[in-house]
């Protein structure tokens, strides 16, 4: 099935050529920072996580996301949902590969990332985490091929297939639940020592996640015969909207806990992040910005009317994707470390190589996603055809 | 398995390299000044205990002590000053450093910045000027200990909380998880800016995570750690189990805090204020 990923218009490949620019520059810096060490980031001793992990926990987001057509079509029969499953299943795929990629240009020994499963540490979160990752991408890449297989040769999936698809269903909560507890279990970060933080990431997720299905539905339509349907557009739209009014609602919730417990250290980061804290504000007008994104988007959701214009669509769901990374990716990983727990502030902000590096994964991701979406749409042609 | 002959190794090593080391005279003559004999065990010279704790004299310490400390515990941990020039010979090209991602095992705070949680508007005004040393707490409890996904981060029998600069993958869990701030990471190679490295520990690559070990090779000596030595008496360490020792003593008859108490991590250094 392979053998369609290389045969592609002039587009096509100038897209995988560019990519593949992004992806090489983005190593050559990278081997500086395996040569220099962590160095060549904006990270610090206060501020110990910076622009990968950020980029990582949103992207388990955005993996989690898929299961939003999963559950549709597979537990509730939705019949509109045939044609888009095996994208959120790739899409799915792809921000795997990117995660564990974010991982290991994050770690300051990455030749020793096995020691994870040579020394098991069933206290550490981040063991689950890996086994719960791990798990997911191999489930999706199974289930996704084998399905999209039989698809082209016009049989049934094999009866496997079924089982391992009801299992990734709480493996995809599973990720995104065990990424909130890395955070939501330390004693002494108070941004992230709440209850609300795995819901949060959630829901964020599942506005994330299908947000992007919906604009990849549209390039999709743009540049192949592939036609996901509208309708399953529209009700991928609803379930935005729901989680991103979910979502905002949580992040309310911890508003009033923290401003009216008046706790310190559950305030500062909070001050920190909205109004700016002893006069530092770096992430102030990013934070507002990725609100108002979130908020406006929600309400052209909301709305019947703006939400099935389908001019209108995908600006919506652009908003909502990037005030979700903002909310989510900036602000959730700095703003638990500003204040440090001393209560001293040392702001980040990503360096250019570290800038540069975190394309290059998304390269990686987006090369992935081109190819899988390349065969999946050309079978689903062939099979129409 | 693997994990128990290793560490059973590193305490072979450990005792062998007692007998090439300072003469046992000496470490009695040092040890002996700070009322270390009870605590060693019968048959070893090595300092033992259930659990080690530090309780810190905050009216008797002074900025001259604490530097004194300071300087005693970076140096003989070889541990990098970002302010030193590094040697052009040896290293050249040398990046510019970035101060932010300094190494520190024991350093001075200010009062609101060592007990933020015990904020007070109307603090005694001595409060405000002292400097308090913080270090790594050797927690009970130790919260970097539960992150670490490879057991590099562990605790030992007697309390102290350790790393195996070996086997940590620097992934910085630890550093997320420490309510303290104790842990510094090595962004880079630390080497270059070491200026008299000492031969009897160590040093760290880039990329790995490390902290205060509570000179865990000197009681493997039978020696003090570092910073209670160069204290002048300031800093007290014992064993916290013991009812009898200098330590439970101490904090029977004095008022201590600890830092960020409660979070339930148990800290085991104290300030006696």
């Amino acid at each position: 099935m392979l053998e369609i990923a290389i045969k592609g218009s002039k587009k096509y490949w100038l897209w995988i050529g560019f990519l593949l620019l992004v992806i090489g520059v983005g190593a050559i810096v990278y081997i500086d920072q395996f040569m220099n060490g962590l160095m060549i980031t904006g990270m610090s001793r206060d501020v110990s996580w910076g622009f990968y992990i950020a980029n990582f926990t949103f992207l388990v987001g955005v993996a989690a996301g898929g299961v939003m057509v999963v559950i549709p079509y597979y537990l509730h029969d939705y019949e509109k949902f045939h044609r888009i499953t095996i994208l959120g299943e790739f899409l799915a795929v792809a921000s795997l590969i990117m995660c564990v990629l974010f991982i290991v240009v994050d770690l300051g020994q990455p030749t020793r990332v096995l020691n994870v499963l040579l020394y098991p540490s069933p206290k550490s979160m981040l063991f689950y985490d890996m086994n719960v990752l791990s798990g997911y991408l191999l489930l999706n890449i199974v289930i996704g091929w084998k399905i999209l297989e039989a698809e082209r040769n016009q049989v049934e999936p094999p009866w496997w297939t079924k089982p391992l698809i009801y299992l990734s269903i709480p493996f995809a909560i599973g990720i995104h639940t065990v990424t909130a507890y890395l955070y939501c279990g330390l004693p002494g970060r108070g941004y992230w020592l709440t209850a609300i933080l795995a819901p949060r990431f959630l829901a964020s997720a599942f506005a994330a996640g299908p947000a992007f299905l919906i604009i990849l539905c549209y390039i999709i339509k743009k540049f192949t015969k592939f036609d996901p349907g509208w309708e399953a557009m529209q009700t991928l739209s609803k379930i935005v909207c729901y989680a991103i009014i979910a979502n905002l609602f949580f992040f309310l919730c911890e508003v009033f806990v923290v401003f009216y417990s008046g706790i310190p250290s559950h305030i500062a980061h909070l001050k920190y992040l909205l109004f700016g804290y002893h006069g530092y504000s770096a992430l102030v007008p990013w934070m507002w910005t990725g609100l108002i994104m979130m908020f406006i988007g929600a309400i052209l959701l909301v709305i019947p009317k703006l939400r099935n214009n389908y001019t209108l669509l995908p600006f919506a769901c652009i908003l909502i994707f990037i005030g979700a990374w903002i909310d989510k990716g900036l602000g959730m990983i700095s703003g638990g470390f500003v204040p440090s727990p001393l209560h001293h502030v040392t702001e980040y902000a990503p360096t250019g190589k570290e800038i540069m590096i975190t394309l290059a994964v998304y390269g990686v991701g987006f090369l992935t996603l081109t190819i899988l979406y390349k065969l999946a749409t050309t079978v689903k042609e062939e099979v129409r055809g | 398995m693997m994990e128990k002959s290793r560490r059973s190794f590193l305490k072979v090593a450990g005792i062998a390299a007692i007998g090439l080391g300072a003469s046992p005279a000496l470490n009695f003559a040092a040890s002996d000044s700070h009322g270390l004999a009870a605590l060693k065990g019968k048959k070893e010279e090595a300092l033992k205990a259930h659990r080690w704790g530090m309780a810190i004299n905050t009216g008797e310490i002074s900025p001259e002590i604490n530097t004194q400390i300071i300087e005693a515990c970076h140096s003989a941990h070889n541990i990098p000053d970002f302010n030193h020039e590094p040697d052009e010979e040896k290293y050249p090209d040398t990046r510019p450093v970035n101060h932010k991602q300094e190494i520190k095992w024991i350093w001075e705070e200010k009062y609101n910045y060592a007990f933020p949680d015990k904020e007070d508007e109307f603090l005694a005004e001595k409060f405000h000027h002292l400097p308090f040393l913080v270090t790594c707490n050797h927690c009970k409890n130790a919260p970097c200990v539960q992150a670490c996904p490879t057991q590099a981060t562990f605790k030992r029998k007697d309390g102290i909380v350790i790393m195996d600069y070996h086997r940590c993958i620097g992934c910085r869990f630890c550093m997320a998880a420490c309510p303290y701030g104790s842990r510094s990471f090595n962004f880079r190679d630390p080497r270059p800016f070491i200026a008299e490295t000492d031969s009897a520990f160590p040093t760290r690559s880039k990329g790995v995570v490390e902290k205060c070990n509570l000179c865990a090779e000197r009681l493997a000596k039978g020696e003090a750690p570092h910073c209670v030595e160069a204290s002048e008496g300031t800093i007290i360490f014992g064993d916290l189990e013991d009812p009898d020792s200098d330590i439970r003593i101490l904090l029977r008859e004095n008022f201590a805090i600890r830092r960020n108490e409660a979070l339930g991590t148990e800290p085991s250094v104290y300030y006696i204020v």
